[in-house]
């Protein structure tokens, strides 16, 4: 135990490691309001859209939820350019995330969709409420707050594994962790510095969830 | 004087003779024995791999052969690692040593070059529309690289402002990123751009200029005299009627470029 640990060595990448850490921010704000919101429909399609359409949408949750993160990337980024469709590297990165937490987020509030009892859709139409109403005010808010926890969990979990898009060449946190790396060869410094930020961002992201949560479901519904 | 004192002295003659019999003149040597001992690398493609029939081949073993065809002599392979390889020719193992050795100064100092054979560069690469001749025309582009690799370190340097270069973690997801569409350039070596051609893309990798040059040469002994002449005048002629041009089509899929 006598390696002598060099901090100061990483100083002149700092705006490299920032400009890493906004992109990973951007990545997961994307991510995860537009992969939340894919979760949303398809868990609607799944439980209650219409016959044609369930087996469209599973199919496509069973496709992502059954396939690696970083092939999903890969045919995205290298694959698509073939059949003439070119994203850059953080539109590819952006759409493999929302693709995946679409997936995973369906399965979750599908769940929560499944809990509701089938009193409380027929209360919601004996009110005079549409169909829609009725799924967005009487089913779809006291579900997410029921599986919210597991939403949470799942989107911290897509934040940390969105440190594979360096592989196209985003810039993200990890790229800026391996571009460092491969400049000063102080690995043991670096990557104990982007550990310590991708914990400090996991925590932040869960308070940041945990307040989304508050605000969303003021009352205790269930 | 002892059994082991005896043991000892016939050792030592024969180490201080060795010497004396490796001064012959190492040609003589060859032309008398009918045998031509080359060096060459088996793990370094396309220059020296192991075939599926257990038989080397690559770029470096063809030009054993081309040099002793040309000496009208027999040649012998003797596969090589890059660290052994100049050991190998200072133990007087072998004659020659083919395996994509590059020229430097701390080698110079023990063994002598011949011509260059073999181009090995790095440079930047990119298909015949896009016009770059030189590091300032690259503002603008996007153009791909290996993270950490020499060529990133010295294209970071000379790039100019407004160049986009997208560092990949692999030479694989460099080829991928070309041959994709995704980046216009690509900042590698001549052998990964054999790589890419070798697939035949519908955008050939063409040389637009060079990072870092370092041909290969034959390394040799020195006080070597008449084998370098003559292995340089088989250079020069093979180089001449094309045969050195057919083998760099075989194993590099490009031409020699002109410093060879």
């Amino acid at each position: 135990m006598n390696y002598k640990f060099d901090f100061s060595s990483i100083g002149n990448y700092l705006p490299v490691l920032f400009s890493g850490i906004l992109v990973t921010i951007e990545l997961i704000a994307v991510g995860a309001v537009f992969g939340v919101g894919l979760g949303i429909f398809c868990a609607w399609a799944r439980s209650l859209g219409p016959a044609w359409l369930k087996p469209v949408v599973a199919a496509y949750v069973e496709l992502i939820r059954n396939t690696p993160f970083l092939i999903q990337l890969f045919f995205i980024f290298f694959g698509l350019p073939s059949i003439g469709v070119q994203l850059t590297e953080m539109q590819g990165a952006m759409l493999t995330m929302v693709i995946n937490l679409g997936a995973y987020s369906c399965e979750i509030v599908r769940a929560g969709i499944q809990a509701t009892t089938k009193g409380q859709f027929e209360a919601g139409w004996s009110l005079g409420m549409t169909r829609f109403e009725t799924f967005r005010h009487v089913v779809l808010i006291p579900a997410l707050h029921r599986i919210w926890p597991a939403l949470s969990s799942q989107i911290v979990l897509v934040m940390l594994g969105s440190a594979v898009v360096s592989q196209i060449a985003a810039e993200d946190l990890s790229f800026a962790a391996n571009f460092i790396q491969s400049r000063n060869f102080r690995a043991f410094e670096i990557y104990f510095v982007t550990t310590a930020i991708y914990l400090a961002l996991a925590i932040a992201l869960r308070q940041l969830l945990r307040g989304v949560g508050w605000w969303l479901f003021p009352r205790k519904a269930t | 004087m002892n059994r082991r004192m005896l043991i000892s002295a016939l050792v030592l003659a024969a180490l201080a003779g060795a010497p004396l019999a490796a001064l012959a003149d190492a040609l003589d040597d060859i032309m008398k024995s009918k045998v031509l001992k080359v060096a060459v690398p088996q793990d370094f493609p396309p220059f020296g791999t192991v075939g599926s029939d257990r038989a080397p081949k690559g770029y470096d073993i063809d030009m054993a052969n081309l040099i002793g065809k040309a000496m009208g002599v027999t040649v012998e392979l003797v596969p090589v690692t890059s660290a052994n390889r100049i050991p190998y020719l200072q133990t007087k193992k072998v004659h020659l040593v083919i395996s994509s050795l590059g020229k430097n100064p701390d080698r110079e100092k023990v063994i002598d070059f011949s011509a260059a054979y073999a181009p090995f560069f790095n440079g930047v690469f990119g298909p015949k529309e896009i016009v770059v001749a030189k590091a300032e025309d690259l503002a603008g582009k996007t153009i791909g690289v290996t993270r950490g690799a020499v060529e990133d370190l010295k294209l970071s340097e000379i790039a100019p402002k407004g160049t986009t270069i997208k560092r990949y973690e692999d030479n694989n997801g460099t080829i991928s990123a070309f041959l994709s569409g995704q980046v216009q350039l690509v900042a590698t070596g001549n052998i990964v751009a054999a790589a890419i051609l070798e697939r035949n893309p519908p955008k050939k990798p063409e040389i637009k200029f060079l990072i870092a040059n370092s041909p290969c040469h034959i390394g040799l002994n020195k006080e070597e005299p008449k084998l370098m002449a003559k292995v340089n005048e088989i250079i020069a002629a093979t180089r001449k009627d094309g045969s050195l041009d057919v083998i760099a089509q075989k194993w590099l899929a490009q031409d020699l470029p002109a410093d060879i």
